[in-house]
């Protein structure tokens, strides 16, 4: 692992600005049931990050965590270097307007239209009129390839297509930071390349850090800047790095087994 | 956007005439969050023959300087005056290409409709509906003679536990309704019977009332809002979960599996609380005896025995054993209807309890006429 041995945060130099993530001893539970301890890891700004491990490993738990839907029983987690974890509520929601998410069924909200659904987080934290509010929405259905998609509802959409416009949704504040969870889960493969094509396309026009939970190996060679690996056993991260530089020389089996499939001859 | 600032400096927009034109220099952090320059403001009051818009000391940025430039454009096409953007950043031009395009692509959804079409669709949904009602009462009958003939492949622990929390957990909401309703029923007969000293002619109003219609009736409402809504949400969410596609894909029929064992549940349970209820609306309105019209509680009782027979008691059994059956096919019905999300949910537990009370009002009807002429 890079940077700080005890944390596993890179200590960030003179006038360096802060990382975008800081994840320092990090503990998620459910009850009595301790899922992750001792996690702690950066994401530098603008980075494609990915968290990847087998299932029930703790990777959507870990997100959870880390964009607040549940407290972690130890640990932070900062934003820009500002605490989020312990933040009060009016610091919260100025650190919640920083990111966006892309849930795993999308999550839009079904009663209203695509437009609703990308205007609502307008609504509630900008000052703009009406028209200004459609103009973004435009964009940012056009950002995702759904131009003139603004008066369907959810329903009416494809898997792909509800895909995008949680994504567009997700990008509405132009957030600094988009988390998302398993991306791929029920896209075919074509369409999950186009949606990692339209991740590198956000990422390289607005810079946006992307931090992706995801166990899909083409999507991960594709896009990884970095990844971080959890495991089921160890409760925690065992490996850290490129992807391709893990797959071929990661010391430990775990790791070499998940990114080849087992058939570290591929 | 790119460039990291800890300290975010406010985004500005500041102008210069030079010659016929106007520049505009934006600079600063545009946060969509935070203030932005009004365009309108910016401008004032001037009318350049071109706007030209660069870029100085332009630090972080997302949409509202893609959207503030293009403002700008648009009210250089209404003045029919050039608008030179060739200083900006190339991908701020590229965005508001982009919002340029979005904009004029609209695709055509329609979701309003006329008058007549409304009407029109509201009727064959009423025919469809009234055919949908009767092939699942259908379905229900031949699952129910099914039962009969293979009792031993009906589900009968899914049977009970529906039983336990339609019948035995909804007793303290029938307890309070029914005893409530009593006690109000007797209050209503004492304004009236005590101007002609026949207070102890409440006890036969109370036990008339309560049993051949109150009793029934109120139990009917509660358990539709209590269970119906419940049968309906659960199987709605079955559906919306596939669970119900997964059993039809084991051959199993949903009817069999889920609708039946809430179907006898409800019409064992339904007829149990009515009973119980009526009890305790005779209660509520010996309790106002004893404590308003100083009856004794012996006189009151002799007084609703002598007033109450066999087949006050059987209308009232009659009633809550169809009153249940409508309700659990109702909400059932209602359930598998649901469509494919949590909206779908919702709706579907609201028209399972309308549906419900409906059919409970519209039955309630028929009995009281078919009563008369049998002549209970």
């Amino acid at each position: 692992m890079n940077g700080n041995p005890a944390t596993g945060v890179e200590p960030p130099g003179p006038g360096a600005p802060p990382p975008a993530i800081a994840v320092e001893g990090l503990e998620c539970r459910y009850g009595d049931t301790v899922v992750l301890t001792g996690v702690s890891f950066s994401v530098r700004e603008g980075e494609l990050f990915f968290v990847i491990g087998g299932s029930g490993c703790g990777k959507s738990t870990l997100l959870r965590h880390l964009i607040g839907l549940q407290k972690p029983a130890r640990g932070t987690v900062r934003y820009g270097g500002e605490d989020f974890t312990n933040a009060d509520l009016a610091a919260r929601r100025n650190l919640l307007k920083t990111f966006g998410v892309l849930y795993q069924n999308a999550a839009l909200w079904s009663s209203m239209t695509l437009r609703e659904n990308v205007v609502l987080p307008l609504e509630q934290y900008t000052t703009l009129n009406r028209r200004e509010r459609e103009e973004i929405v435009s964009l940012k259905l056009a950002q995702v390839g759904l131009a003139g998609y603004e008066e369907f509802f959810p329903a009416e959409l494809s898997g792909g297509m509800r895909k995008r416009a949680g994504l567009a949704r997700a990008l509405a504040l132009d957030p600094r930071i988009v988390f998302f969870d398993e991306p791929s889960a029920g896209l075919d493969p074509v369409t999950s390349r186009k949606l990692d094509e339209l991740v590198l396309q956000i990422r390289e026009t607005l810079g946006t850090t992307m931090v992706i939970v995801s166990h899909e190996l083409a999507s991960i060679f594709a896009l990884a800047d970095r990844v971080i690996m959890l495991d089921h056993e160890a409760r925690g991260i065992i490996a850290e790095g490129r992807p391709r530089e893990l797959a071929a020389a990661s010391d430990d089996p775990r790791v070499r087994e998940f990114l080849t499939r087992g058939d570290e001859k591929v | 956007m790119r460039a990291m600032t800890v300290v975010p400096s406010p985004a500005c927009a500041e102008t210069i005439v030079a010659g016929d034109d106007l520049v505009v220099t934006v600079g600063g952090d545009w946060r969509i969050t935070g203030l932005l320059p009004s365009w309108r403001k910016v401008r004032g009051d001037r009318a350049p023959h071109g706007v030209r818009l660069r870029a100085e000391g332009l630090g972080r940025w997302d949409s509202s300087l893609v959207r503030f430039v293009h403002e700008v454009q648009g009210w250089c096409r209404e003045a029919k005056i050039s608008c030179d953007t060739s200083l900006l950043p190339e991908t701020v031009r590229r965005l508001v290409g982009q919002l340029e395009q979005a904009q004029e692509k609209r695709l055509p959804v329609d979701h309003s409709q006329n008058f007549l079409v409304t009407v029109g669709l509201a009727a064959t949904d009423v025919w469809r509906q009234t055919r949908e009602f009767a092939s699942f009462v259908g379905e229900c009958t031949l699952s129910a003679i099914g039962l009969v003939k293979r009792p031993g492949r009906f589900r009968w622990r899914d049977c009970f536990s529906e039983m336990q929390q339609c019948g035995a957990m909804a007793v303290p909401i029938v307890s309070l309704s029914s005893f409530l309703v009593g006690l109000t029923l007797a209050y209503t007969g004492a304004i009236i019977l005590r101007q002609f000293g026949g207070d102890i002619w409440v006890a036969d109003i109370v036990g008339l009332s309560t049993l051949r219609e109150m009793g029934a009736v109120m139990t009917g409402v509660v358990v539709a809002g209590r269970t119906g809504a419940a049968f309906a949400a659960q199987l709605g969410n079955m559906k919306a979960n596939e669970e119900i596609d997964a059993l039809e894909t084991l051959g199993i029929a949903p009817v069999d599996f889920l609708v039946l064992p809430r179907l006898v549940a409800l019409t064992l349970m339904t007829p149990l609380l009515v009973m119980y209820a009526n009890c305790l609306g005779i209660f509520g309105g010996m309790v106002v005896g004893a404590t308003v019209l100083e009856i004794p509680p012996s006189a009151y009782w002799i007084e609703t025995q002598a007033n109450i027979d066999l087949s006050d008691f059987s209308v009232s059994l009659i009633k809550s054993i169809v009153f249940g059956m409508l309700i659990a096919v109702a909400g059932c019905l209602r359930g598998l209807q649901a469509e494919r999300s949590a909206a779908g949910v919702g709706r579907a537990a609201t028209s399972a309890v309308v549906t419900s009370i409906l059919l409970l009002i519209v039955a309630d009807a028929v009995f009281a006429v078919l009563f008369n002429v049998l002549g209970l």
